[in-house]
């Protein structure tokens, strides 16, 4: 049977699920409902000098009827007392021996302070320390937060003081706010943290209220830029875990707990799937409550009895390989859209989308007798002018559907029997046809599909050719490599 | 001439008769509209559109209702259908828009089109805002419009938009012919299609009521103006032809329907039956069950798989506690000073396909009153002479135009289909609106 225990920097953890460091995380009294519900770590919210928030924080971007795709905060780190905090872990900790508290900590910037806080978090119990460098909002402007997360000496300074007296793990978080992720994490790793977790909230204003032509979140008429996170950053969260996981200058990588956008098992999975240990949880548990972690880890479990994981290290970081650059993408692997004329419900999403957003190579005329057939030329090479079959544009066959002459069908005269409704099947005329020859294997169409499987890319290159890449041709001489230098002068393009 | 009032306000219908009539299609609620908004597809060259005889562009009005745009969502319904609003409530949806809905194919579950569209033109109405259409520059030309029901109506206001003066002469106090009195009050209240044309009029139609056309009128409206649209049409529900059919206790399923939609009609005796199978006999029995009748039958010469009615309109039916009596065939109206029973026969289908009463079979229903609703005939004596082509009693139309054998007449909706819905005579409206001002053009 497969486990979801693991440990994670030296610290034994139940399961991979943790709650960010955030209003979930603000109290004892909360932490120990989350334990209850299943949750396997909290870092506590925030410790510092405490502060006065403002009054709103929050504010979100629905999106198709979906609350809160992405979300958004103003809140500072912790407005408690730092001893009620710490008192409150001490209590957390006896009676949850094995549940994982991490405190988060952010102090001034200097010695002093961060070795005092992190004696005192220590002596309360956590298991951990977090280094809060990521908070972009308010706590950036007094010198902390992302303002030491953006610098990588005080990133590494920083870090170092804390590492001259910790006795636990130290995770330095990091900010998303930043040109390349992994400097940051470079600095970290110069300090001998022991691990990172990222992302942090994006820089973000979520919307303007179109009545009062004030932002959100909105305090006396007026906002400031937040930390963006919820679903909506999860794609960006996942390629910054990749570029932190796949960077070996300034040693290995360190352990990493994931961050951004997480809220079901398939987001645990591939966050772990891209290199993190951990992953932490803020804006599906503010939306849902505590309770969500159930699924989380049933759903995990049951993918891991089917794919034969027995552990979180099984199939920890296998999809780090299968990320690459550009530049070693095979050009010689091509594939081409098929719909599956079974399944299509006659929507007509893929030929719009084909038409006005890729390479118009769908069209509707299975009823028009057009004898069309395949070259087998891969339109990257056989290039053609747009439309080379004229087929008519989206336009001209919306106004033909216009002009036509319908009639409301009578039971009797029009329609079989007893006024049955339907007939259901797709109409012949409104099954799409891909031109093969013209796709370039985009993708789009599939994604646009609303029914599953009913467009899926077929595989149409010679597996005879071997593959090549980008690079090979440049090193093979056969086409040119197009800069003057490397990187030019770019970090991202390492 | 114009009126300066307004229609509405001048809605007959009681309360009370209004209270036994609500709505069959409750309104959507705004979170339920934008949730079902958000459900559509927004499919590209949309099968609900092609479905609509009139093409409101679906896919776009819906997502203005997700967005949250109502004003554009009422104008993209209004610019394809001047009466988006009685369509929303009347239209038989589910062989239309609803029935061509890809959601069948997806999950079962097609899009609500006509509760949307009823929201967004809703909102309009609510929101008091005029007519978002303009007279269309005058062009000193002017069409006579012969009866003020869907047909007409359309294809005056497609005529105003182009700047053409539409006269619209009409037999009734009210206009909207069946749209205002022909249609069962738990779909389409009299007084709101009232508040349609009220929108509409502000395009500047002008309504002569209680005029009556005859031949003597009709050749006077000819020569006074550049064209005449035939929009009167059905006339009356065909008659039994039996002895007895003038006393009191029967009568036909349009006075019936007109009558209680006005308040003359206020209760119905404990027995009715209907005769006939169609959509507009079912409306007419659900009435009399509403309005009190405690045993109501439909009594019809062949079987349910014959009838014209929708299924949905015969499931509504038989909710409503409707009985039926098939393959029965009306053989007599018995009673003295009023209608008492019905004698009735059964009918058999011989070798050659016809139906005969069989022998024996006669048997009595006890009535107080019985509702014809076996067809309507129709409505030409005035076009006397070959002023247009006929078939079969139906104006003869080229279909994209309007236009009839006489190129000065132009022609739309039931007199030229045979009996349809609404929807269809506004389409047919709007293509002779259009028809009409190309052709006033080319002169």
């Amino acid at each position: 049977m497969p486990t979801l225990e693991t440990t994670f920097a030296g610290i034994k953890c139940l399961n991979p699920f943790w709650l960010a460091s955030a209003p979930p995380t603000n109290c004892g009294e909360q932490i120990m409902r989350a334990f209850d519900a299943g949750w396997g770590g909290a870092v506590w919210k925030t410790i510092g000098a405490p502060v006065t928030n403002v009054s709103s924080r929050y504010s979100s971007i629905d999106w198709a009827g979906q609350k809160m795709m992405g979300f958004n905060n103003i809140e500072l780190i912790s407005d408690r007392p730092t001893q009620t905090n710490l008192d409150e872990i001490a209590e957390v900790k006896r009676r949850y021996p094995k549940n994982v508290v991490i405190a988060s900590l952010m102090v001034e910037s200097n010695r002093e302070s961060w070795h005092d806080i992190v004696k005192r978090a220590e002596d309360a119990g956590s298991d951990g320390l977090e280094l809060n460098f990521g908070c972009p909002h308010g706590m950036s402007e007094r010198g902390m937060g992302s303002a030491v997360g953006q610098v990588p000496e005080y990133c590494q300074q920083i870090t170092e003081w804390v590492k001259e007296v910790a006795r636990t793990p130290v995770i330095v978080k990091l900010t998303p706010n930043i040109s390349d992720i992994r400097i940051p994490a470079r600095a970290a790793k110069r300090a001998k943290a022991d691990a990172v977790s990222a992302i942090n909230t994006i820089n973000s204003i979520t919307g303007i209220n179109l009545d009062t032509l004030e932002p959100n979140p909105m305090v006396d008429g007026k906002s400031s830029h937040g930390g963006y996170c919820g679903p909506a950053v999860k794609p960006i969260a996942l390629n910054m875990v990749q570029q932190v996981n796949s960077d070996y200058v300034d040693g290995d990588p360190v352990p990493m707990s994931g961050i951004g956008g997480i809220g079901t098992w398939q987001d645990a999975a591939e966050f772990i799937l891209l290199g993190a240990g951990t992953v932490q949880v803020c804006t599906a548990a503010m939306h849902y409550g505590y309770r969500i972690v159930e699924d989380m880890g049933d759903g995990l479990l049951s993918w891991m009895r089917k794919k034969g994981y027995e552990t979180i290290n099984d199939f920890r970081g296998l999809s780090l390989p299968n990320v690459r650059e550009w530049k070693n993408l095979n050009l010689n692997y091509r594939v081409v859209a098929e719909i599956h004329a079974d399944k299509c419900i006659g929507c007509q999403l893929c030929y719009t989308a084909c038409w006005d957003g890729a390479h118009q190579c769908i069209h509707m005329d299975r009823t028009e007798g057009n004898v069309i057939t395949f070259a087998g030329t891969d339109p990257r090479y056989a290039m053609h002018q747009a439309n080379p079959h004229g087929m008519p544009t989206p336009d001209q066959r919306f106004a033909k559907s216009k002009s036509t002459i319908s009639t409301t069908p009578i039971p009797k005269l029009d329609l079989d029997g007893l006024g049955e409704l339907g007939p259901y099947a797709t109409p012949l005329n409104r099954i799409p046809r891909v031109d093969e020859d013209e796709c370039v294997g985009c993708n789009l169409c599939s994604l646009v599909c609303p029914v599953p499987d009913c467009i899926t890319m077929e595989r149409r290159d010679d597996p005879s050719i071997t593959p090549n890449t980008w690079a090979e041709r440049v090193a093979a001489g056969a086409t040119p490599s197009g800069v003057p230098h490397e990187n030019h002068g770019n970090p991202n393009h390492q | 001439m114009s009126e300066p009032t307004s229609f509405y306000a001048q809605s007959p219908t009681p309360g009370d008769v209004s209270a036994r009539f609500p709505d069959l299609h409750p309104a959507f609620e705004q979170t339920a509209a934008i949730a079902e908004a958000h459900r559509c597809l927004y499919c590209f060259d949309a099968p609900c559109m092609t479905a609509c005889p009139t093409h409101i562009d679906v896919p776009k009005f819906i997502k203005k209702i997700a967005t949250g745009n109502l004003e554009g969502s009422a104008k993209t319904i209004l610019d394809a259908n001047i009466l988006g609003a009685s369509c929303s409530r009347a239209c038989p949806v589910d062989v239309l828009c609803e029935g061509a809905c890809v959601m069948h194919r997806y999950n079962k579950q097609p899009i609500e089109i006509g509760r949307l569209q009823r929201f967004a033109m809703d909102a309009l109405h609510e929101s008091g805002a005029p007519l978002p259409f303009t007279p269309g520059a005058d062009t000193g030309k002017r069409v006579a419009l012969i009866g003020g029901g869907p047909a007409s109506l359309a294809c005056a206001a497609e005529l105003r938009r182009r700047g053409i003066t539409a006269d619209i002469y009409d037999a009734r106090p009210l206009p909207g012919g069946l749209n205002t009195y022909g249609i069962a009050e738990y779909k389409l209240p009299l007084a709101e299609s009232l508040r349609e044309i009220d929108l509409l009029s502000q395009l500047g139609v002008t309504f002569h009521f209680n005029t009556l056309v005859d031949a003597a009128k009709l050749a006077e409206l000819e020569a006074s103006y550049d064209a005449v649209f035939l929009g009167m049409g059905l006339g009356a529900i065909h008659k039994l032809g039996l002895t007895g059919e003038d006393m009191p206790g029967v009568t036909n399923a349009l006075d019936y329907i007109a009558g209680y939609k006005s308040g003359e009609i206020a209760t119905a005796p404990p027995k009715v039956a209907v005769i006939g199978a169609g959509n507009t006999a079912i409306d007419a029995a659900n009435a009399a069950v509403r309005l009190g009748a405690t045993e109501v039958t439909m009594v019809y010469r062949r079987g349910p798989e014959q009838m014209s009615a929708f299924s949905f309109e015969y499931e509504h039916a038989k909710q409503e506690g409707v009985k039926f009596l098939w393959h029965v065939v009306t053989a007599g109206l018995e009673g003295s000073d009023k209608l008492e029973a019905l004698k009735l026969a059964k009918l058999e289908t011989t070798a050659d396909g016809s139906l005969v009463p069989q022998q024996g079979s006669e048997f009595t229903l006890p009535v107080d009153l019985i509702v014809l609703a076996i067809g309507q005939a129709t409505h030409t004596e005035f076009l006397s002479g070959d002023k247009v082509k006929l078939e079969r009693g139906r104006i003869l139309i080229d279909r994209a135009t309007g236009q009839t054998s006489n190129p000065k007449y132009f022609a739309g909706g039931d007199c030229t289909n045979g009996g349809r819905e609404v929807v269809d005579a506004v389409a047919d409206g709007k293509r002779a609106g259009i028809g009409i001002a190309a052709a006033l053009e080319a002169n």
